[in-house]
């Protein structure tokens, strides 16, 4: 680059320029429709909503008292006036709830998806897999009342234990109220999001090569031993994927938290639909809890990605 | 094929004698003893690995069928044939990763039906290598090690010895994925030989190289079987690299063993035409039997040519009908009429093939029988296509196999 003067990036003939020129075309043809896709519904509202969230106290028809972070600091600044920790503890449970459903659905997942993937007769396989979706064929409110009928006192659940505890005479098994309480969410929302645990597991351990076990074993590994040494290793990738996608989509679950869930199981989904629809009515302040999970999730999406990316990295 | 010149030498002296049912018998034992290639002595007779009576279906499709294998302790063993012949189902019952479903597989003597493959002294070279690419080189040839919880400054020793027998010490802390596939086979060879096997399984350990780096690995699987003197078994589907690298080959078609012997056995005396066409190349020609004695054969082809072959090869069950194998390389070619040589033919040249040091021709016999012909390259001959030629062979210098 040196020895030239003139910087050879800017010597293009006719035919290059007009090839560059293509390319470019090419290139924004194809980007064009999802691109402005993403501008008109995504960053814009994105951006609509940044600008709501500072504005403090924003009513339906109201233009507000000017700009500020009065949304925010309500929110997380100890000293403001105007601070209840009732928000903090609200996101907090969401995270709870978030992380209690992504372990539960691991936990759960993971055998089922090695069974289908490694184990399962091979012709029937996909009719197993298409069985276990299956309930996502169903809405998600419909399920949410299925569960309700089996959660509430006079439901499924209490009749069994009922039955189980007159089968069982001296032993007084406690019946619960299972509906309204975290238990209920943490039921509702893990059963909701195991089919897609499973599914995500399911495509990982599918590709996972037969003879790097095989290997395992030949060397002397016991089966826990390949498990825990080749199987996970060699998965990774697709249980951070799982992973982050029903922490993602449970944190941000509203149907589940709403109807299973009491007054004690407040979530950050539920709060902001308050603040837009429900009897509180601010805007600002929903904004604002907005941006804050959309921060919360993208900071979760950005350390995954950067977690699940690791042994490549480690590999360049 | 100085061997079978030898031998045919000594049989045709033999044969003089009479008595074919001795002359068998003789071949037999010489077949056995005097073949180059054994390096271990017969009276060496301590088996590594057997099979007994092995069978394995998969949901009623046989792919072995009643397999008796006995693999002596030390020696290079392989098993050679087509794809789809069991030859990697009998690998992979021996490794354990396949149950048998009849019959049973002993290392060093001891029953494995309820071993499991982590708790088999032998380990496998597979042919995709199978190395962990999460893992480095190091930690791919230490894994072994590591689950047996073998203590780390021994670990390491072994490992750095394994590292240097493959010549692989600069690639230690690399990942597989970083590596070429000569490097990748290395590497596989390391992590099987870090735990000193009993045996060594190679499944197509060369098939995914090219042709020079394949020769260069021969020669390093060789030296290395010699250096560690561990019995190495070894599947394939190359006939040449299992002539040059075996003590005993095993050839299989179907599900089945075809015959058992050392290089030049089963080069010089295949058993069959199946192991005649499939070890080296031949020609073989399928005829009724018009004439036999205590020492010679005659056939007639359906074509009308009449063969002349030794007996003594002969293992036919009924002397109605037999095949004949004769090498391309026994067959000669001339523009004169030969004096007789036995079986002797004439035709032209169909197609011919420039080879360097051979010429490989194909002849159109007037009969219309097509032989395929290994001529040396003499400048002197003037062959093209259509040229008149005689072709020619010794009753000695082919073979007759049961049809």
């Amino acid at each position: 680059m040196t020895a030239s003067p003139t910087s050879k990036r800017w010597h293009f003939s006719p035919l290059e320029l007009s090839q560059q020129f293509k390319r470019l075309l090419g290139a924004l043809t194809l980007l064009a429709p999802s691109g402005l896709w993403l501008i008109l519904f995504l960053v814009l509202p994105t951006l609509l909503i940044l600008d709501i969230s500072l504005v403090p106290g924003l009513r339906p028809g109201e233009s507000g008292d000017g700009y500020g972070l009065g949304n925010y600091s309500r929110v997380f600044n100890p000293f403001d006036a105007a601070f209840d920790s009732v928000y903090l503890q609200v996101i907090g449970r969401s995270l709870y709830y978030a992380t209690g459903t992504t372990l539960a659905c691991l936990l759960m997942g993971f055998p089922v998806a090695y069974w289908l993937a490694l184990m399962a007769p091979r012709r029937w396989r996909n009719f197993l897999v298409v069985a276990f979706i299956l309930p996502l064929w169903t809405s998600s409110l419909l399920r949410a009342y299925a569960w309700i009928s089996i959660l509430r006192p006079s439901g499924l659940l209490n009749s069994f234990i009922g039955w189980l505890s007159s089968g069982l005479p001296g032993v007084q098994l406690p019946e619960q109220a299972w509906l309204y309480s975290s238990a209920a969410v943490l039921i509702g929302l893990t059963y909701n999001f195991l089919p897609y645990m499973v599914l995500i597991l399911y495509a990982s351990l599918e590709k996972l090569d037969i003879s790097l076990l095989e290997a395992a074993a030949d060397l002397g590994a016991t089966p826990r031993q390949t498990f825990w040494q080749v199987t996970v290793p060699q998965t990774l990738p697709g249980i951070a994927a799982g992973c982050l996608l029903v922490f993602i989509t449970s944190m941000g679950d509203f149907v589940v938290p709403t109807l299973l869930g009491g007054a004690s199981s407040m979530t950050i989904s539920r709060l902001i639909y308050n603040q837009f629809l429900g009897i509180t009515r601010n805007w600002g302040l929903g904004s604002a809890l907005s941006m804050v999970m959309i921060l919360a999730v993208s900071m979760m999406i950005a350390l995954l990605l950067k977690y699940g990316d690791r042994d490549s990295v480690k590999e360049a | 094929m100085m061997l079978s010149k030898y031998l045919s030498g000594i049989l045709l002296v033999e044969m003089s004698l009479g008595n074919s049912a001795a002359i068998r018998g003789t071949t037999l034992i010489m077949s056995q003893t005097v073949s180059p290639s054994i390096a271990l002595p017969q009276t060496q007779q301590v088996l590594d690995v057997e099979l007994r009576q092995v069978s394995k279906y998969f949901g009623g499709e046989a792919a072995i069928q009643n397999i008796d294998l006995k693999i002596r302790e030390g020696e290079f063993f392989s098993i050679l044939g087509p794809s789809g012949c069991g030859k990697t189902t009998t690998l992979r019952l021996i490794a354990g990763f396949e149950q048998p479903s009849a019959g049973m597989v002993l290392i060093q003597g001891r029953d494995m039906s309820r071993i499991p493959a982590h708790r088999r002294s032998v380990n496998t070279v597979f042919q995709s290598y199978a190395l962990f690419n999460h893992m480095t080189v190091k930690d791919n040839i230490s894994f072994g090690l590591r689950v047996k919880r073998m203590g780390r400054s021994q670990r390491e020793q072994r490992v750095a010895d394994a590292l240097q027998l493959v010549k692989m010490e600069s690639f230690a802390n690399r990942y597989p994925q970083q590596l070429s596939g000569g490097q990748k086979q290395r590497v596989a060879l390391a992590r099987a030989l870090v735990n000193r096997p009993a045996v060594m399984l190679l499944d197509e350990p060369l098939g995914a190289l090219d042709l020079k780096l394949r020769k260069q690995m021969q020669v390093e699987l060789t030296n290395l079987h010699q250096q560690l003197g561990i019995t190495f078994v070894m599947v394939t589907h190359d006939q040449e690299e299992a002539l040059s690298l075996s003590n005993r080959i095993a050839v299989m078609k179907d599900g089945d063993i075809e015959q058992i012997g050392t290089p030049s056995e089963i080069y010089d005396y295949p058993q069959t035409p199946f192991v005649a066409d499939f070890i080296g190349e031949t020609n073989l020609l399928q005829g009724e039997v018009e004439f036999a004695d205590s020492q010679i054969l005659r056939l007639l082809t359906p074509e009308g040519t009449t063969v002349l072959v030794n007996r003594s090869e002969a293992n036919l069950p009924d002397l109605k009908t037999a095949v004949v194998s004769v090498r391309p390389e026994n067959i000669r070619l001339s523009q004169e009429a030969p004096l007789n040589e036995g079986n002797c033919y004439s035709g032209y040249v169909k197609h011919i093939m420039y080879l360097g040091t051979h010429l490989h021709c194909v002849v159109q016999l007037q009969t219309g029988e097509r032989l395929t012909v290994m001529q040396p390259n003499r400048s002197e001959q003037s062959l093209t296509p259509e040229t008149p030629v005689y072709v020619s062979w010794l009753p000695s210098d082919c073979l007759a196999l049961a049809a």
